[in-house]
């Protein structure tokens, strides 16, 4: 019975941080002259109060349950992805591209193909960098954060030349967007909101990453590789191969997940100049989400909806109280610190726990946590 | 045990999701009557800060202005989203003011059309304005609005055209595309329709809000040998800072920047916006909801050449601008832009 | 075209232009090598920067002294510094995670306080070039190396100062044997938590000058988001350097001699479209890494946290 109230505590545990940090942004609210118990029950309003607050908050959630998920990945072969603003935008070209190219193609047909080929997209882009991770040299974080900056400028030239909108490039004021997605191609809606199907197989792939890093050799072997690749190599693993398996995995889903924006929510590609203009920042917030989930692919479902909901409820309160949307992302910074800092209290529990195991030998109900380290 | 709990959050979840499916969703109609006494509302989406003395700004001034104009707060109200760079989020923003029942949603960037074109039929009551563009999407609840910015850019180029005495001219966009490139073409076409020995370089700098790459930029034009320079886009006070100190001369265009650096800035082309919205209050007002579009230009009063007062600017060259402005207002000046 | 772009004048801006864009780059890279080289790693450079490229901008604004804004975004980067270290160091949290949360945190803080502080963009009149006598009339070497200002110069003073520190003092080797195996540093004496809160404060007095390097040195102006991507460029940097202070100087100058030549082949008029110039310096980093490839390992304990056994 202990313990489950410790798993509580655990689960607890990021919503306490959370409160921390909204009481120090309170602080800021009353610097900025606005009420603080206005502004927040805006934002819990803002995320849940409607069906359709719950479906923007689940809207929001999905880009970064899919880019958590290969963050899941990428963390278990010891690997840093902090590239998945680029594969996101790569992944969407690709998938955009197909859905604008062919033609009057059955929905469900077309949705499949364009959604493997921005899962292609994010793993060539993904994969590049683990190329160069394995074969050249390079650090991931070095080549993730270039090609982010490559990936916008690439997104940039296809809207503004060769993939902009024919309507756009008759008008004098060329917006660099693509043409719209024939309304078959469009991901169907779950309830009359913006909530749409990508939000079911983000969620049914969380259960799918689940199994292929638990339940198969592929799975089995990025794990290896990440906990100890020596040991790896000597048990014949061909460490590289799976260093490039992780990266091109973690670069597919964030891919995946830049596609779904598409023919989800926008129906087709539109740039301001910059990554977060596509992405919405799910690229980095992905990461935390995933972090926040204990970078296990059914704790980052959660994590991820929390995390929605705390930018989705952020931008009601914006709106609310009046204040700088500059303030939101200060805010956003404080949760992400005071989230990941909290966890220390539940790592200390649980090398307390199994100190306690190991001294009696007793593993009677208890399993041990596999998915931690 | 732990993971127990975790499979049974998953589930609970998967359980919400089916009964939000299932559940009977409220559209929000956008219950709006329109008794006379109450002020007019409006809420505005804007890319960039209030204060980027660029295009946010230009809007932000002109609700101001329009304001002013109404009578006040009891007349008019206005409530605004900065900062809302991220085009997802800026779709909500729309949308969660749409359904609270604002005369009119002005989404202040063409990265937002897209967004709109999916929530504007469900608000049917509501008018929503799309800048900056032409198209309406042929909904009769859309305005569109857009700046002819290249006739400001012409008579900013004939000036400068006048005033260089190296004979280089450097520019500074962002990324050729929409409002800056009309501004570089039409900046071009004004400078060597004055002098067709000049020469006019041109850089993009791939970004909007890149401060410190406009400023390379500038620096880049200024060793070409430039000694007039001219940008666009909010990142543009980076490359001002640089020819401040450099001491050559800057035209600004979207809103007036003469105060970051009043010994070099001669002219600004500025946005009054003010001449598109009052236009659409009052359409509004007489229940007509959009279906139209806007353009603000020299003639109309939309753009207005600003003079910096303290630069001291030649008689000849003031001269040169009027004469620019007369013949784009007449149509004796055209100003062809790519296709 | 190739030609123009061959001439004495523009080889001679690229490499002045080159020089002066790889000052931030170099204050925040040298920071951050620092903290790795003692098994931190910090994504946070960003919020650091634009932090103290506010704090510089303003104070200099309120009191018209250089030096007080200087100071103020030394203090503000200490700071910001000292929040991380008690974060990664006392609480152990994961080091790349709470950079990213401090990023955030530091964008969003130096524009909200810009926009309630000062209110609307303005310039100021920042660190003016040194021209440094006879040396800046050499032809070639005098437009590219001495006629800059202060900052820049003690930006690469810094690159040997840094060499020296690392590999020579006493403190050098504290650092270096805390990050490859803090066990072994902390059974001979060292206080790991002391090393790693020494660097990861000395890298946030860094970050906050790089952002004043560019508020009142380079740009004299403030605007949100004002590094755009710097920050991340410069943890990128460190990678390239190999956590040495010699290559971070090296990848710090291609970097920005190719972002330099990109802006020149556009203003002389190489045919090629911008997007596809300004990708350049960043393809570019990525194929002189491939080719000149490192055996230099990463530091052992980067990124792990310490905690003492027992």
């Amino acid at each position: 019975m202990r313990s489950r109230w410790g798993a509580l505590f655990d689960l607890a545990l990021p919503l306490i941080a959370t409160l921390l940090a909204l009481l120090v942004g309170a602080v800021m609210l009353l610097f900025l002259k606005a009420n603080p118990l206005k502004a927040y029950w805006a934002l819990v309003v803002g995320a849940f109060g409607s069906t359709n607050a719950i479906a923007e908050t689940l809207v929001k959630a999905t880009p970064l349950l899919l880019v958590g998920l290969g963050i899941c990945i990428a963390f278990q072969g010891n690997v840093i992805n902090i590239g998945g603003e680029g594969q996101m935008i790569v992944g969407a070209i690709l998938g955009t591209w197909v859905g604008l190219h062919f033609h009057h193609w059955p929905g469900w047909l077309m949705i499949t193909f364009a959604l493997t080929m921005g899962f292609v997209g994010g793993a060539i882009w993904g994969g590049i960098a683990g190329a160069l991770k394995a074969y050249f040299g390079v650090n991931e974080i070095l080549s993730t954060v270039m090609m982010n900056a490559i990936a916008v400028q690439l997104m940039n030239y296809l809207l503004r030349g060769p993939m902009i909108d024919p309507a756009q490039a008759a008008h004098a004021s060329k917006i660099p967007q693509t043409a719209r997605l024939e309304m078959a191609y469009r991901l169907p809606r779950l309830v009359p909101t913006r909530l749409h199907l990508g939000a079911l197989i983000a969620l049914i792939l969380a259960f799918l990453v689940y199994l292929f890093l638990w339940r198969t050799v592929w799975g089995y072997r990025i794990r290896a590789v990440g906990k100890n690749p020596h040991a790896a190599r000597y048990g014949g693993i061909p460490v590289k191969k799976y260093v490039v398996l992780a990266l091109l995995l973690s670069g597919a889903f964030a891919g995946l997940a830049g596609v779904i924006q598409v023919y989800g929510v926008n129906y087709r590609m539109i740039t301001d100049g910059s990554a977060t203009g596509f992405t919405g920042g799910a690229g980095f917030n992905g990461i935390v989400a995933a972090l926040f989930g204990h970078l296990h692919p059914i704790g980052t479902i959660p994590a991820s909806i929390l995390f929605g909901a705390l930018l989705v409820g952020a931008n009601k309160m914006q709106r609310v109280a009046q204040v700088p949307s500059a303030l939101i992302t200060a805010l956003n910074g404080l949760v992400v610190v005071f989230v990941v800092s909290s966890e220390i209290w539940r790592i200390r529990r649980q090398r307390r726990r199994l100190a306690a195991q190991t001294e009696k030998e007793e593993t009677t109900e208890e399993e041990t946590t596999d998915y931690t380290d | 045990m732990r993971k127990k709990l975790y499979v049974f959050v998953a589930v609970l979840l998967v359980a919400a999701f089916v009964l939000a499916a299932c559940g009977k969703s409220t559209p929000a109609p956008a219950a709006k009557t329109e008794a006379p006494k109450k002020p007019f509302r409006i809420a505005v989406v804007l890319p960039s800060s209030i204060n980027d003395l660029a295009f946010s700004q230009s809007m932000y001034d002109a609700l101001v202005a329009v304001q002013k104009q109404m009578g006040g707060k009891d007349a008019m109200q206005f409530v605004y989203s900065d900062g809302m760079y991220k085009v997802d989020d800026a779709a909500a923003a729309i949308r969660d003011y749409a359904s609270q029942g604002y005369d009119l949603i002005i989404a202040h960037g063409s990265q937002y059309g897209s967004s709109l074109q999916e929530i504007a039929p469900d608000f049917p009551n509501t008018s929503f304005a799309w800048g900056t563009t032409v198209d309406t999407f042929g909904m009769p609840n859309v305005f569109a609005y857009e700046a002819a910015s290249e006739q400001g850019g012409y008579v900013n180029g004939v000036m400068a055209a006048k005033l260089s005495k190296s004979g280089v001219l450097g520019v500074i966009g962002p990324i050729e595309t929409g409002d800056a490139s009309r501004y570089v073409q039409g900046f071009i076409a004004g400078a060597k329709a004055t002098n067709p020995n000049i020469k006019v370089n041109v850089t993009w700098t791939g970004s909007f809000s890149d401060v410190s790459a406009a400023a390379e930029a500038a620096n880049t034009h200024i060793s070409a040998g430039a000694d007039v320079l001219t940008g666009t886009a909010q990142m543009v006070v980076g490359a001002i800072g640089v020819a401040k100190e450099k001491n050559v001369l800057w035209f600004g265009t979207q809103a007036d920047q003469s105060s970051l650096a009043p010994n070099i800035v001669v002219a600004n082309q500025v946005y009054h916006w003010e001449v598109v919205l009052t236009k659409m209050i009052d359409m509004i007002q007489h229940g007509k909801l959009g279906g139209q579009s806007f353009t603000i230009n020299l003639k109309n009063g939309g753009e207005v050449i600003e003079y910096n007062p303290k630069f001291n600017l030649p008689p000849d060259v003031k001269k040169a601008a009027e004469d620019a402005i007369k013949g784009i207002e007449d149509g004796s000046i055209k100003i062809e832009l790519k296709k | 075209m190739l030609a123009k772009l061959l001439s004495a004048s523009v080889l001679i801006g690229i490499l002045a232009s080159g020089v002066r864009l790889a000052t931030p780059y170099l204050y925040a890279a040298i920071g951050e090598t620092f903290g790795q080289r003692s098994g931190v790693l910090n994504l946070g450079v960003e919020g650091q920067m634009l932090l103290g490229a506010f704090f510089a901008f303003y104070v200099t604004l309120v009191t018209g002294s250089l030096w007080l804004g200087l100071l103020a975004a030394a203090v503000v980067g200490a700071l910001m510094g000292l929040a991380m270290a008690f974060v990664t160091v006392n609480l152990q949290a994961e080091q790349g995670i709470s950079g990213i949360g401090f990023y955030l945190f530091g964008l969003g803080l130096s524009d909200l306080l810009f926009q309630k502080l000062v209110g609307t963009v303005k310039t100021i009149q920042g660190f003016p070039p040194i021209h440094i006598p006879v040396l800046s009339d050499l032809p070639v070497l005098g437009p590219v190396l001495f006629q800059h200002n202060l900052l820049v110069y003690v930006a690469y003073a810094l690159v040997p100062l840094a060499w020296f520190v690392l590999n020579k003092t006493t403190i050098g080797l504290k650092i270096r044997s805390v990050g490859e195996n803090p066990q072994a540093a902390d059974s001979l004496g060292i206080s790991v938590a002391a090393v790693r809160y020494y660097t990861i404060i000395q890298g946030g007095v860094l970050s906050g000058i790089a952002g004043a390097a560019l508020s009142i040195g380079l740009l004299n102006v403030f605007q949100q988001n004002m590094t755009s991507g710097m920050g991340f460029i410069a943890v990128a940097l460190v990678y390239f350097g190999a956590w040495r202070p010699l290559g971070v100087l090296g990848g710090s100058l291609l970097f920005s001699m190719v972002n330099a030549l990109q802006l020149w082949m556009q203003v002389v008029g190489v045919p090629i479209p911008p997007d596809l110039a300004v990708m350049m310096p960043y393809v570019l980093t990525i194929l002189v890494l491939m080719v000149t490839v490192s055996k230099v390992r990463a530091p052992s304990a980067l990124a792990k946290p310490f905690e003492r056994e027992g």
